[in-house]
């Protein structure tokens, strides 16, 4: 059972085909790796895919429901959180008001409660030790480094509690101890029921953590299959060293 | 012919209306940056023609020979001391720095010129043609064929000139502008430079034509920025059409219903284009697609 | 004074503290409220006292007008807008309902702010599709609009004529108290529901807009409803303020009600103080409010005040442009880490994230589209 799948999505940027047909299936319940090429379209299919960006043709289905035309909010409120491979975090606010903003409250009276209150809050710091950002959850998240800020966005993400969590190059910019530590909070997610889409340049971190990779070569899928026969798969191995990574980037 | 007439004095003022408008949304296009201070310093470029032809007797579009240069000097002193240091949110701080600028400009002036309302005059100022039943002022006339001349000067300039590829590069893309070596600050000082060149020009036409004073500024800047809003912020040919299209508004609803109401239609239409379409009447930016 | 809310956790690596002690801050927030209390009652001079209520007038109207453009960010130059439409409520109401200007008077107050705020809804519905550059523009366009709705609809407003209200009941030699305390209360709600706004999830989803309104979005914040609604709060307050103005002064005319200057006296005062700080906008204009009305009646000559302004707006965005408040706030955080690095007993623990880096994969992704 696949819990996101796209259609023959479609999308140009003036003259540029970034997705030309892009059929995919992510299984629900699975950590799925998403890998391919610099300029394969990846970081597009996860636009298309969250609703930052319009397919010019296909449709995105989530758990069988036609999210093609749906807005980045209404893709948040149906389960599906997302972090971005050049971090958005709210640079001013701190890093414990950070991972609050993310956290949902309904009605009027949770409006007018302070944020701090609620269950939330213990979620919320329990996600900044995760992270290990407690020590700076007073400090303005801007002044945070880059590789801080993926932790810090993974952290916002989590405590919203998605069922689909997708990652955009996680581990860019995470220390080798980190990464270790954040590869087995998606483990002990997963196995919670939260389905993973990584898209990751680091083949150890993806090989170790995801049960099945899709590539992407060209702005269409090319394979997917357990990492083991992706490893192995010589067209994979073309697209990587075939592509002239500064043409496909245009 | 009520309706005739007021048409042609739509055309005539939106003309130098246009003038002022395509300085403001040049200088938006090339830096981001709303001169809130369009206003002032047209009423500055007012004063300056009104000062030198009550002092030295200068005729007032000879005057221009003075007033533009020196306000385009203001402008590029203006950009280097206090937009070029501008770090953090240059959009809106900008555009504080500049309302900030035009209260000073009409604290200033308020201040030596006192708040009486004064005229331009020239000679010329009261003579007018007529074609049939249609009254043509001269000095509608003269305006117009100044804004036009000094638009087609302008459009020279961008399209036709080295400093013109330099401005439209940095329109398109600052940083790509800095990479192959367009000094982009100079092109932004220079711009703003001629945006309230442009401004003083206007404002020369703006003070023959009505008694004006300090706080006219206000009213004049609200009117541009409908214009430029409309025209699309940065499209000096989407601001050509929005000034010509409102100020016939405005002078038709002016004779066919009531003057008072003339000014008022000129912000209804803007709130009612904004209801529909919120990037302005020719969207953003047409100028770059050029 | 974006590090408040936070429960001391007693973790070894808990976060540093940059709050000062509670009684500290009770005690001073005690002192300062009594000092604007008795004020008057020290200063009875009637020169004195109305710069005092001038002065709580651009309090109430500066706290209201923080809880919006403040947070948000979206710098609204319009909203002398609701500060006419105060004035206005309450100079038609007194002459519609013949109220004897006596303490009913400020019965009004909560009226007129009534009327503002639902003013602001279609309104700021319309203003708050755009952003940026081209919304601060329209605040301005839509302030204009009713300036000359209010020159125009003479039947209403007495055009150019302005409309008179009636004159307070009370002793002449107080007129100006009665002002100053109403004014005084009233900012005492607004500068509360500013700190509540604060502290609250509705705030904390303005201060997310402001610093990334789409990502707040795709968050789950509901940012056309939370600015909307804090868009309507900040009107109430200014126009409540614009409803103690137009009595006090006793006459409303439309170019004074809907004032471009007002526009920049607000925002002059918040930059000053501190942009989206509780006290910093407050402290503004106390500051501002007061200098401007104790030079108006010394010199006279409303046109000085606009250089001066202008002078000073310039000044404040050029060498401050976080305004005092955090400017102290920020030497005081260096300062807090600072001792806490010098003080050998606390053991700072080592970097529990320290960035490594890995330049190969940002090098590498730097060619997608995020």
């Amino acid at each position: 059972m696949s819990v996101l799948t796209v259609e023959e999505v479609r999308k140009s940027y003036g003259g540029v085909q970034a997705l030309r047909g892009c059929t995919m299936a992510f299984a629900e319940g699975a950590v799925n790796g998403l890998i391919g090429p610099n300029g394969s379209g990846k970081t597009t299919l996860f636009n298309v895919m969250t609703g930052y960006e319009r397919p010019d043709a296909g449709r995105v289905l989530l758990r069988g429901r036609d999210m093609t035309q749906a807005t980045p909010d209404a893709v948040f409120a149906a389960g599906v959180g997302r972090t971005f491979q050049l971090t958005r975090i709210f640079p001013r606010l701190t890093v414990l008001e950070n991972v609050h903003v993310a956290a949902q409250r309904r009605g009027l009276l949770g409006q007018l409660r302070r944020w701090t209150s609620g269950a939330e809050h213990e979620r919320a710091l329990e996600a900044l030790d995760f992270v290990g950002l407690t020590r700076l959850s007073r400090e303005p998240a801007g002044s945070l480094s880059y590789g801080q800020q993926k932790l810090l966005e993974f952290a916002f993400i989590m405590v919203a509690s998605p069922s689909v969590m997708l990652l955009d190059e996680p581990a860019g910019g995470v220390n080798p101890t980190l990464l270790r530590h954040l590869a087995g909070r998606i483990k002990a997610l997963n196995a919670q029921g939260v389905t993973f889409v990584i898209v990751e340049h680091d083949m150890e971190f993806v090989m170790g953590i995801c049960d099945q990779v899709s590539v992407m070569h060209n702005g269409a899928a090319l394979m997917e299959g357990s990492p083991e026969k992706v490893r192995s798969d010589p067209a994979v191995l073309d697209a990587y060293l075939g592509t002239d990574v500064s043409a496909a980037e245009a | 012919m009520l309706i005739a007439q007021a048409i042609i004095d739509g055309i005539l003022v939106g003309g130098f209306y246009a003038l002022m408008a395509a300085g403001l949304t040049l200088v938006f296009g090339v830096m981001d940056i709303v001169n809130f201070a369009q206003g002032a310093l047209v009423v500055l470029g007012a004063y300056l023609s009104y000062a030198l032809s009550v002092h030295l007797n200068i005729d007032p579009f000879l005057s221009l020979l003075i007033t533009v240069p020196a306000t385009s000097l203001l402008g590029v002193a203006i950009y280097w001391v206090l937009i070029k240091p501008i770090k953090r949110d240059r959009v809106v701080m900008s555009l504080l720095v500049m309302f900030a600028v035009a209260t000073l400009i009409e604290g200033i002036l308020d201040w030596v010129f006192k708040s009486n309302l004064v005229q331009v005059h020239a000679s010329y100022v009261n003579k007018s043609f007529q074609l049939g039943r249609l009254n043509f002022p001269a000095i509608y006339l003269y305006a117009f064929a100044l804004s036009v001349g000094l638009l087609a000067l302008l459009y020279t300039l961008i399209y036709r000139s080295r400093f013109g590829r330099s401005l439209r590069a940095s329109m398109q893309n600052p940083v790509a502008a800095r990479m192959v070596g367009i000094n982009t600050d100079r092109v932004s000082a220079i711009t703003l430079g001629i945006g309230i060149g442009l401004a003083a020009a206007g404002g020369m036409v703006f003070g023959t034509t009505n008694a004006f004073n300090a706080a006219s500024s206000y009213d004049l800047i609200s009117r541009l920025l409908v214009i430029v809003i409309l025209g699309g912020f940065g499209s000096i040919s989407g601001a050509l059409v929005a000034a010509l299209l409102m100020l016939v508004i405005q002078d038709v609803v002016a004779v066919v219903w009531s003057p008072v109401w003339g000014q008022t239609t000129f912000y209804l239409v803007l709130v009612v284009v904004l209801l529909l379409r919120p990037q302005g009447l020719f969207g953003r930016r047409a100028v770059r697609a050029q | 004074m974006s590090a408040t809310d936070v429960s001391n956790r007693t973790a070894t690596d808990s976060p540093a503290s940059y709050d000062l002690p509670r009684t500290v801050r009770f005690g001073s927030l005690l002192l300062v409220v009594a000092a604007l209390v008795v004020f008057p009652l020290v200063f009875t001079n009637p020169t004195i006292t109305s710069v005092g209520v001038f002065a709580m007038i651009y309090l109430l109207a500066v706290s209201g007008w923080n809880i919006f453009s403040g947070y948000s960010g979206y710098i609204a130059l319009g909203h002398a807008l609701f500060f006419g439409i105060g004035q206005y409520s309450s100079a038609m109401l007194t002459s519609r309902f013949k109220i004897p200007a006596g303490w009913d008077l400020f019965a009004l107050l909560p009226v007129a702010g009534a009327i503002a705020g639902l003013a602001a809804v279609p309104i700021g519905w319309m203003l708050l599709r755009v952003r940026k550059h081209t919304f601060i523009v329209l605040t301005i366009a839509v302030m204009f609009i009713f300036q000359l709705l209010a020159f125009n609809l003479r039947s209403w407003t007495g055009g150019s004529q302005g409309m008179q209200l009636p004159f307070p009941t009370w002793s002449g030699a107080y007129f100006n108290e009665p002002f100053y305390y109403i004014g005084l209360l009233a900012a005492a709600i607004a500068l509360v529901t500013s700190w509540w706004v604060r502290r609250s999830k509705f705030g904390l989803g303005l201060l997310a807009i402001r610093d990334d309104e789409d990502r707040a979005r795709s968050l789950g914040v509901r940012t056309t409803r939370t600015k909307l609604v804090a868009f309507a709060i900040s009107a109430v307050f200014v126009g409540a303020a614009g409803a103690i103005y137009a009595p006090f002064i006793g006459s409303v005319f439309p170019q004074f009600a809907f004032d471009p200057s007002f526009d920049l006296a607000l925002a002059v005062m918040a930059f000053t103080g501190g942009l989206g700080t509780l006290i910093g906008p407050a402290l503004g204009a106390l500051v501002i409010g007061s200098l401007q009305q104790y030079f108006l009646l010394q010199f006279g000559g409303a046109n000085v005040f606009l250089i001066v302004y202008g002078l000073l707006f310039v000044l404040i965005l050029r060498l401050l442009p976080q305004g005092i408040v955090p400017s102290i706030a920020a030497r005081w955080r260096q300062w807090v880490t600072y001792r806490a690095r010098n003080t050998p007993s606390t053991g700072v623990p080592p970097d529990s994230a320290p960035d490594v880096g890995r330049p190969f994969d940002v090098v590498l992704n730097q060619g997608g589209s995020a």
